[in-house]
């Protein structure tokens, strides 16, 4: 049974997630994927301030379809988390505590997540359509440049996720195959 | 000589690149729907079961099946004794694409230059291979390729030593590495021989065949078979998670080679492996 959670993912929240459980999130997330990223740490760089407050944020590394007439959101899966891998540790240490979507992290992705309390949520890959009903609101917030790839900020109702690692570094990736592999 | 329009040719682009993105083809849907029934473990069966909800959305209010819409990959076999008229080929196969991007509210996934990036803002232009077939039709098929997928692919080119044994554990060693990125369960798509480029496209085209169809040499099948099931012994399973399905089909196609080589390409496709055919 998955068990119903409410964003701001606060330090409190986050220590009690664990690698395989299966989640309901409802509340506010922003979407970012390689060239939001980019900028965001640019910014961070130059000392400026982000477009949102990143304080117990979660980010959704998502590039939406664009929204039909009548839709809230087009179809609205996760995109490949590692190409952010470069970005996570930066964002984790301005806040932004909660990571969604699908693939392996690097090691260096994982320390920040024990340091920073992080957690790394998976969405089903190639699940938008699916995905996008959970969205109930869409802003666009910055960088509409960036088309698919602008920040939005998202209101979602339950939904569907899996913690992949938590905040202690454990990892389905690893733990779910092993278990797998021994109840062969 | 058969004049086909190069109007008839945009308008099938077009249609082929909103119904591919929208509806998954039979056999993938058939492959997923198999192995959630032989799926034991709670985590792997939810995956698929979401899977298949969203593939049975796509179709139901025909939106797209995943937001990776893709490059638009475009196979053409043009019969020989087909004329086309009104324009240039290139020029509607990526009108065709616009269209279908534009008014499909399909994803425009298309940077202009590889380094210095920029979206061109309309999902152009597309990834064209032609072919001269005998006859006076021409098919067309669109493959949306994701690159989540895309980018866990591989190619080596082996002495001839390394023999079958080679191929066998190059493939597994891709599958191993690309672990959860792709969005498994995958499709792999194996090109073997030919020459470095060939070897690529005879990969591209077998993740464009039917998976519930077998290469027609018998050693190619039986080694299909062969490699589909030792992938699935590796416990990666759907989405990473750990599970029986970690792909869903694996297509060999194979060409002659030189006497010093064996080239090998390994092109990987996620569960919405897309493609779509029409002949004109």
């Amino acid at each position: 049974m998955a068990r119903k959670i409410t964003l701001p993912l606060t330090e409190e929240l986050a220590k009690t997630l664990h690698a395989g459980d299966e989640v309901l999130v409802t509340g506010i997330i922003y979407t970012s994927r390689d060239a939001g990223h980019k900028r965001m740490c640019e910014t961070l760089a130059a000392g400026e301030k982000l477009p949102f407050d990143p304080t117990d944020a979660t980010i959704y590394y998502v590039g939406p379809t664009p929204a039909k007439p009548g839709q809230v959101i087009g179809s609205a899966g996760p995109t490949t988390s590692g190409r952010m891998d470069a970005y996570a540790p930066t964002m984790m240490s301005v806040g932004a505590r909660g990571m969604i979507g699908k693939g392996a992290r690097l090691p260096e992705v994982i320390d920040a997540m024990k340091k920073y309390s992080g957690v790394y949520f998976g969405a089903i890959g190639g699940a938008g359509a699916l995905l996008a009903k959970c969205i109930k609101s869409c802003e666009l917030i910055a960088y509409e440049d960036l088309g698919a790839e602008a920040l939005r900020k998202l209101y979602v109702e339950d939904m569907p996720l899996v913690v992949i690692i938590d905040s202690e570094g454990k990892n389905l990736y690893e733990d779910g195959r092993k278990a797998y592999l021994e109840s062969k | 000589m058969r004049e086909i329009n190069v109007q008839q040719i945009i308008d099938t682009v077009e249609k082929l690149c909103i119904d591919a993105n929208t509806h998954l083809p039979s056999d993938v849907k058939c492959a997923i729907k198999n192995c959630r029934a032989c799926e034991d473990g709670k985590i792997a069966q939810g995956v698929l079961d979401n899977i298949i909800e969203n593939f049975e959305i796509a179709d139901n209010e025909n939106v797209p099946i995943c937001q990776d819409t893709g490059m638009a990959c475009v196979f053409l076999e043009i019969g020989q004794d087909v004329h086309i008229v009104g324009g240039d080929l290139t020029d509607a196969i990526n009108e065709g694409v616009r269209r279908g991007y534009t008014n499909g509210y399909l994803r425009k996934s298309v940077v202009a230059d590889p380094v210095r990036r920029g979206n061109t803002g309309d999902n152009t232009p597309a990834m064209i291979y032609t072919e001269i077939v005998p006859g006076e039709n021409l098919k067309i098929t669109v493959g949306p390729k994701g690159f989540g997928s895309e980018n866990m692919s591989a190619i080596r080119m082996f002495k001839p030593s390394a023999g079958l044994q080679g191929i066998k554990d190059f493939i597994i060693e891709t599958v191993e590495t690309a672990g959860p990125n792709p969005c498994p369960p995958i499709v792999v798509g194996v090109g073997i021989g030919g020459t470095f480029d060939k070897a690529a496209l005879l990969a591209k085209k077998a993740i464009m065949r039917s998976i519930d169809s077998s290469n027609p040499d018998p050693y190619y099948a039986d080694l299909e078979r062969e490699m589909l099931e030792k992938i699935n012994q590796l416990g990666i399973g759907p989405q990473g998670f750990g599970g029986k399905t970690t792909a869903i089909g694996l297509n060999i196609e194979t060409l002659p080679t030189h006497i010093a080589g064996m080239p090998c390409a390994i092109n990987i496709n996620c569960h919405v492996t897309r493609h779509k055919s029409e002949v004109l």
